[in-house]
């Protein structure tokens, strides 16, 4: 590992990103519209907007995180870059990690903005904290990143990679609680909830949300999330292979 | 690091012809297969140190691959491939090879300074040596401008530039040339003598033949074999033809009658 390594990689990163205007505003505009459009589709219904709201400040990073992380990847595999990256002097992780400082910047500003458009002129009001609200919605951009990162070693072409979206993310939506309650899901889907790290994303908003006690559920969907990430950047370490055929 | 690397080192100049006698790469009975291609086949060959040898051969002959092994990110079936004394693609040789694919693999959407600042912070070394390379490959104009906006032969040479970045003591370079006008290829040619006299190891792949001339020793390469392995002008010599391309047409066809 070497500081200045993952530094550059960072900052490297960053110098992509603010010269590709269109993906900075994807990732910094479109949660915000899309919960305008959520809370006029919830028109009449303003206590459901309520409760489903800080699920999907939870849900929106971490998939558009994912997406751009995983497309981020694959260009470095298609272009050659990760190859010469690999017979340079750079540790998988020092790269690895490079990315995850730079997606927790961008993250952290993503998050920022999507709270405060929906605490303040959507009007939405949470009983818990916003600073745990918010620190749960990074972790989540974070997790949706280090997934990303590591699975997109499974795709070849960058049409495989936006496969991965209904491929991976979609069945942790479907069975994360956000249609269903959980408690009302078949037995099988419970537990393959219980797997699934989105599940704890989602329930940790949802509790952050509702109270401001640092419950034992809330700490276990804190560590869980958080475990989680360096898990997936590990993971994704392994995928990266010095010699290829 | 091996003894070898150690002996290069601390020999004396004066001790240049034993000096130049050193292997900087040694490849023995290497053998890659790519599904059920064999794309080379127990290859053996030497790289001496302080040389500039060409690596020719139509495309399709193995140049790639054999370059991807000599820097160790190919996966292979059978032999050794060692650089300086040690297995390629260990650790301790990642500051020591300068490798440049033949895509230009840098980053498109950064300018060609911020490629060359970022690759320099990877392998430690300043700011000054970032402006020598970009000096060294003709890019001076250019520096502040994103690499997509360049021209193809322009992109090629920001990679070659990274390559070069770690003063590395041995620079693999796949196509160099390609896509270049005479006048750049003199240029670079010139550079890459002037880093051969300095010590740097340089093996050149190319498919043109008429560039083989400019290389003291050549390797020859089809389908995966080693044609030759000898000077320019003893290969013109033993094969009594005027130009390369003949010379390689002659070797072909000898190679195909014994077969």
């Amino acid at each position: 590992m070497s500081v200045r390594r993952s530094a550059a990689t960072a900052w490297r990163v960053l110098a992509q990103l603010r010269r590709d205007p269109r993906t900075l505003a994807m990732i910094l505009v479109v949660p915000p519209v899309l919960m305008l459009l959520l809370r006029y589709a919830f028109d009449s219904s303003a206590l459901l907007f309520q409760h489903v709201a800080p699920i999907l400040i939870a849900i929106f990073p971490f998939v558009l995180m994912f997406v751009i992380t995983s497309v981020a990847m694959l260009r470095e595999r298609t272009t050659g870059t990760l190859e010469r990256l690999l017979s340079m002097p750079i540790a998988k992780l020092d790269l690895l990690v490079g990315y995850g400082l730079a997606f927790a910047a961008v993250a952290i500003v993503q998050v920022a903005l999507v709270v405060a458009f929906v605490l303040g002129p959507l009007g939405v009001t949470i009983a818990g904290s916003v600073f745990v609200l918010a620190l749960f919605a990074v972790l989540d951009a974070l997790l949706g990143m280090a997934l990303g990162l590591c699975l997109s070693a499974l795709a070849r072409t960058e049409f495989q990679a936006v496969q991965l979206l209904p491929a991976v993310v979609f069945p942790q939506l479907l069975v994360c609680g956000l249609f269903a309650p959980r408690a009302q899901m078949a037995g099988v889907l419970q537990g393959l909830a219980d797997v699934f790290p989105l599940t704890y994303a989602v329930d940790g908003v949802t509790r952050a949300a509702a109270s401001t006690g640092w419950t034992g559920s809330l700490r276990l969907d804190l560590a869980v999330v958080a475990l989680c990430i360096p898990v997936a950047l590990g993971l994704g370490a392994l995928t990266l292979q010095r010699r290829t055929g | 690091m091996g003894a070898v690397t150690v002996a290069e080192r601390t020999l004396p100049t004066g001790w240049g012809i034993i000096h130049r006698m050193v292997n900087s790469v040694e490849v023995e009975g290497l053998e890659v297969i790519r599904g059920r291609r064999h794309v080379l086949s127990d290859l053996s060959l030497t790289v001496t140190a302080g040389t500039v040898t060409g690596l020719l051969g139509p495309s399709g002959s193995g140049k790639s691959t054999l370059i991807r092994a000599i820097v160790g990110v190919q996966k292979i079936a059978a032999g050794s491939v060692r650089v300086l004394g040690l297995p390629a693609g260990a650790a301790a040789l990642r500051h020591d090879v300068g490798y440049l694919t033949q895509e230009p693999s840098v980053y498109r959407d950064l300018t060609v300074r911020e490629n060359l600042r970022y690759f320099a912070a990877l392998l430690g070394v300043g700011a000054a040596r970032v402006d020598q390379v970009i000096a060294d490959v003709s890019l001076g104009d250019h520096a502040g401008q994103r690499v997509d906006r360049l021209s193809g032969g322009q992109q090629s040479r920001v990679s070659l530039a990274t390559a070069m970045l770690g003063e590395p003591r041995v620079l693999v370079l796949d196509e160099p040339t390609v896509g270049l006008d005479p006048l750049l290829r003199e240029e670079l040619w010139t550079l890459f003598h002037r880093l051969g006299a300095a010590g740097v190891t340089l093996l050149i792949s190319s498919h043109v033949m008429e560039e083989a001339t400019r290389c003291q020793r050549l390797l020859l390469l089809r389908d995966g074999r080693l044609l030759a392995d000898d000077t320019p002008e003893a290969l013109l010599r033993s094969t009594g033809q005027a130009d390369m391309d003949a010379a390689f047409l002659a070797l072909v066809r000898a190679a195909g009658s014994v077969a």
